[in-house]
């Protein structure tokens, strides 16, 4: 359809029209705004304007201890906290040179995994929601309260958990019979899958809307720094959790698990996915979408690794630093594979408890500064295609 | 590549640019000069063993610490221990670029120090902020970062195709992560 | 009946007897489209519920939540009225009635058993559509009126839609009308009467066909999802409605909604054997109007049941449709429409009428 679309386009113009998307808007993902610039129903040019969720994390960054910064990492991107706790935790760690034990970096792995599961199914379920299919969100949606009911368990919080903490993760060792619901967790989760497929993923409308649609080529999304989803969807095998830093990559060196990206063309072949549709083109929004797909499935894999691994692991908890731990003079910068990409926390101590600056790198932020160029001549109705498959927190872009 | 090969290939190749190279950090970084910045940068994607084409993230660091008073005996007035020289040096900001390579999968961290006042004796307000060249032509991600270091440190690029504020509003006074930023007291008649 | 009930006075006052019976027959109308409206909001909810594994109302009113329309619209008339002070303060405020008018008119052709209509027109197939066209006055005018550009730009996409919709939805009325001979709605409903056999449907195979573009054009025509461009509510917020509230919101939600009940409707007359059920039952126990008049009355109220079913079934396939599928682009709602339905549909009527001659009865 978007073929035809290029190729008719017709010579007539009408009056530019401005409007003003957001920042109350239903599917601009919280409060961004976009000012669009049409002609008719198609966009011209657009401009993103952010800001409305600033809440100077940077600046309370440089009066709290590490320690006390983990809770405001939370509420980044509020969709998956723990891949935030982790993100800042292991970048104090790497400037301390702080090692944790065995038995906690599984921990760790499985409850980021469960949460990227969780961050995936909310992406998934609003890109139908945005394209105005209401329901296979409330099947995802129910998917990711079992997710939140074992985070619950783990630390007694649901969406902000502050869980894993510089040094160590809170609360000791996982609470008796977490395993086992886990267990049937990913188990049951496995089973919706092919519906969610079958729902999103295959769904010939849902298909002509995100087909051809925003398409992002690999060289641009390199050079924007776009990461995550979004990278690999134009077709860019890059995960750091194969190709982070050290620090990162040894907490997955023994799991199995493959990098969700079209390489020469094919995805992973470890499972059936459903087909590519002929009129996708490498890079579009159904590409970002299925690269999606593709990894809460792998995720839930890697989690039933990790919890072999657990049960296999000696007993040994790391606790986390206290409050009053002095920060050595230096700076260390660690990128973690977030759900919405890569999340870097720069962190520079200066001898106190606490921390001289920490900066953050957003990965929503830098994913939703190529918005712009991928969004230009599409149509008012691509908008919500588009976004929703960059698929942005903005609690994670203002910070 | 390592970190030492790439110094020493930028060293070779730039001798200006590199000021000074320091290797046994947690993050060894190569700081250069704001003349070179773009060169260097330019070097450092195109040059083929090197090839950084992806720009993590701009970064600004307030290096600034609040003046200490002289502690004094309360009673006596006594001066028990010097405070900071209110002459002391601008520490100024250090501008750090993250930046790494898809294809060689190796990273590099840059440095850049700028004055935190463009002139020292000038007023302290923002027609005398700092200046670096902006990177924005060599890596379009630089463009976003950058506007946000403008917005939040109070360091504008020069060449930038659209330094505005990004997350604090357009009229907003100050730029809130320098060390000395006193808060408003109020914005637009709100109150805190 | 009428007969009787105009008689009842002497002939220079008869007229009265005749605007009293009207506005009888207009009250009772009415009050089966407005049930049928807090009908369906309350089934929508719950046909949504269960689509999305979860129970739908179930809190207000007893066990299956019956009370949820009459709350709901209690709460709409308890809301604010707003009127931008952008708007086109008569056309904003008249703009939802016109849709509301336009639908709720075209009852009154609409026959819900043999001889049971309002007005009995030997047009009423052409009537029927004439008037749900002035369906699309409503909501244009309320998109240009609103002051708003999100209400602007649903109204030029119903303007487009729904007007392009009309001609295929027109043909798929024509090729009924012309199978059966004639544009009286009683006539043709009454041509269907015996087995389902002989429902419009199973005639040809081209009725057969046409069915479901009649279906997927009734649909557009409603702007229903997976056609509701005008409406959006990810894209233009709420489209042409943006800026309504309260009761004039309500009043554009009857207007869709009655605008269902109609079309469901004629599809069901055209199509499905309007009141005659799928099989002949009421011949079989003497409810015919030959052996009483009275037995007759309640074979044509069993009738009406059915032909109400009928119009429920198929507003359950839109509203199982609507939470199932996601949203079209507009580009694509108006390829569908030219590229798709109209050259079937004027297939279809050619295959119909080359078969009418080939068959003739």
């Amino acid at each position: 359809m978007a073929q035809e679309l290029k190729t008719i386009e017709l010579p007539i113009h009408t009056d530019e029209m401005m409007i003003n998307m957001g920042p109350q808007h239903p599917s601009t993902h919280g409060v961004l705004r976009l000012v669009l610039r049409t002609d008719g129903e198609v966009v011209v040019d657009m401009d993103p304007v952010m800001g409305y969720l600033h809440r100077c994390a940077e600046k309370i960054g440089e009066t709290v201890s590490p320690h006390q910064f983990v809770p405001y990492t939370d509420r980044l991107d509020y969709l998956s906290a723990m891949n935030m706790n982790l993100g800042f935790s292991l970048a104090v760690e790497k400037l301390c040179g702080v090692e944790v034990s065995e038995r906690t970096r599984h921990i760790r792995v499985m409850v980021c995994e469960l949460n990227r599961i969780a961050s995936h199914l909310i992406a998934a379920g609003c890109y139908g929601l945005d394209l105005g299919s209401f329901t296979p969100l409330m099947y995802c949606i129910r998917e990711r309260e079992k997710i939140l009911n074992l985070f619950e368990a783990v630390c007694g919080a649901r969406m902000t958990c502050s869980y894993i903490m510089p040094g160590g993760i809170r609360y000791g060792d996982l609470p008796d019979g977490w395993v086992e619901r886990c267990e049937q967790f990913v188990e049951e989760f496995l089973a919706v899958v092919p519906d969610l497929h079958h729902a999103l993923t295959s769904n010939e409308i849902l298909v002509r809307r995100g087909a051809n649609i925003g398409v992002l080529s690999p060289e641009m999304a390199v050079a924007y720094g776009c990461t995550g989803p979004v990278l690999r969807g134009s077709g860019v095998a890059w995960d750091l959790r194969r190709h982070g830093e050290p620090i990162y990559t040894k907490m997955y060196d023994d799991y199995r698990f493959e990098i969700a990206a079209s390489v020469g063309g094919s995805y992973p072949k470890d499972h059936v996915y459903p087909a590519i549709p002929p009129h996708a083109v490498l890079g579009d929004s159904w590409h970002r979408f299925y690269v999606r797909m593709i990894e809460a499935f792998q995720s839930a894999l890697i989690i039933q690794q990790g919890l072999q691994k657990y049960k296999k692991s000696e007993p040994v908890i790391s606790e986390p630093m206290k409050i009053i731990t002095k920060i050595p003079e230096g700076d260390a910068y660690v990128e973690t594979e977030a759900p919405k990409g890569q999340m870097g926390f720069y962190v520079v101590g200066d001898g106190t408890n606490i921390l001289k600056r920490s900066r953050i790198r957003s990965s929503s932020f830098c994913n939703l500064s190529v918005f712009r160029e991928i969004s230009k001549g599409c149509m008012i109705g691509d908008i919500p295609s588009i976004l929703g498959s960059i698929d942005i927190v903005l609690g994670e872009v203002d910070r | 590549m390592k970190f030492a090969d790439i110094a020493e290939m930028v060293r070779n190749r730039l001798p200006k640019a590199a000021v000074s190279v320091v290797s046994d950090a947690v993050d060894p970084w190569i700081e250069t000069t704001s003349g070179s910045l773009v060169a260097l940068c330019q070097f450092l994607r195109d040059e083929e063993p090197l090839r950084f084409d992806m720009l993590h993230l701009v970064s600004a660091v307030d290096e600034w610490t609040p003046l200490k008073p002289p502690k004094k005996n309360p009673k006596t007035g006594e001066i028990l221990a010097p405070g900071d020289d209110p002459n002391r040096p601008d520490p100024g900001f250090t501008v750090v670029y993250h930046m790494s390579s898809l294809a060689n999968q190796h990273t590099l961290v840059v440095k850049v120090r700028v004055p935190r006042w463009q002139n020292a004796k000038g007023p302290k307000n923002d027609t005398n902020l700092p200046a670096l060249p902006s990177v924005s032509g060599i890596w379009p991600a630089a463009n976003w970062h950058e506007r946000e270091v403008y917005d939040l440190s109070g360091v504008t690029f020069t060449d930038h195709p659209d330094l505005r504020r990004i997350l604090c509003a357009d009229d907003w006074v100050g730029h809130p992560l320098r060390k000395d930023y006193a808060e408003p007291k109020a914005y637009h008649g709100i109150e805190h | 009946m009428k007969t009787w009930f105009v008689e009842l006075v002497p002939p220079g006052w008869q007229w009265v007897m005749e605007t009293i019976w009207a506005v009888v027959i207009a009250v009772i109308v009415i009050a089966i489209a407005l049930l049928s409206v807090a009908i369906f909001n309350w089934l929508e909810r719950k046909i949504a519920g269960r689509t999305q594994d979860r129970l739908g109302p179930h809190r207000v009113g007893g066990r299956f939540g019956w009370l949820q329309s009459p709350a709901d619209g209690i709460k709409l008339l308890c809301k604010e009225d707003l009127v931008p002070t952008e708007a086109d303060p008569i056309l904003f405020r008249l703009a939802p009635y016109l849709g509301l008018t336009a639908a709720f008119t075209v009852f009154f052709v609409v026959p819900f058993a043999d001889g049971w209509a309002a007005q009995q027109v030997n047009s009423a197939a052409f009537m029927a559509l004439a008037i749900l066209g002035m369906d699309v006055f409503g909501t244009v005018l309320a998109g240009l009126s609103s002051g708003s550009k999100y209400s602007l730009l649903g109204g030029m996409r119903a303007a487009a839609q729904m007007v392009s919709y009309e001609v295929p939805l027109g043909m798929c009325v024509v090729i009924p009308v012309m199978c059966f001979g004639t544009m009286d709605l009683n006539v043709i409903g009454e041509a269907q009467s015996g087995w389902f056999w002989h429902w419009g449907i199973f005639a040809n195979p081209f009725m057969f066909v046409t069915f479901f573009v009649f279906l997927v054009c009734a649909t557009a025509g409603c702007n229903r999802a997976p056609f509701d461009m005008a409406e959006a509510e990810s894209e233009l917020v709420a489209g042409f409605m943006t800026e309504y509230s309260g009761f004039r919101w309500a009043a554009f939600f009857m207007g869709e909604y009655t605008s269902m009940v109609v079309i469901c409707g004629l599809g069901s007359i055209l199509f499905l054997g309007g009141w005659n059920g799928p099989i002949p039952w009421t011949e079989w126990v003497w409810l015919s109007e030959h052996v009483h008049p009275a037995l007759g009355w309640i074979g044509n109220c069993c009738g009406a049941i059915g032909f109400l079913a009928k119009i429920y079934i198929l507003i359950a396939i839109m509203m199982w449709a609507r939470w199932s599928l996601p949203r079209l682009r507009v580009d694509q709602v108006m390829t569908m429409c030219l590229k798709y339905c109209f050259p079937i549909t004027a297939a279809m009527f050619l295959g119909a009428m080359l078969w009418m001659a080939a068959f003739p009865g």
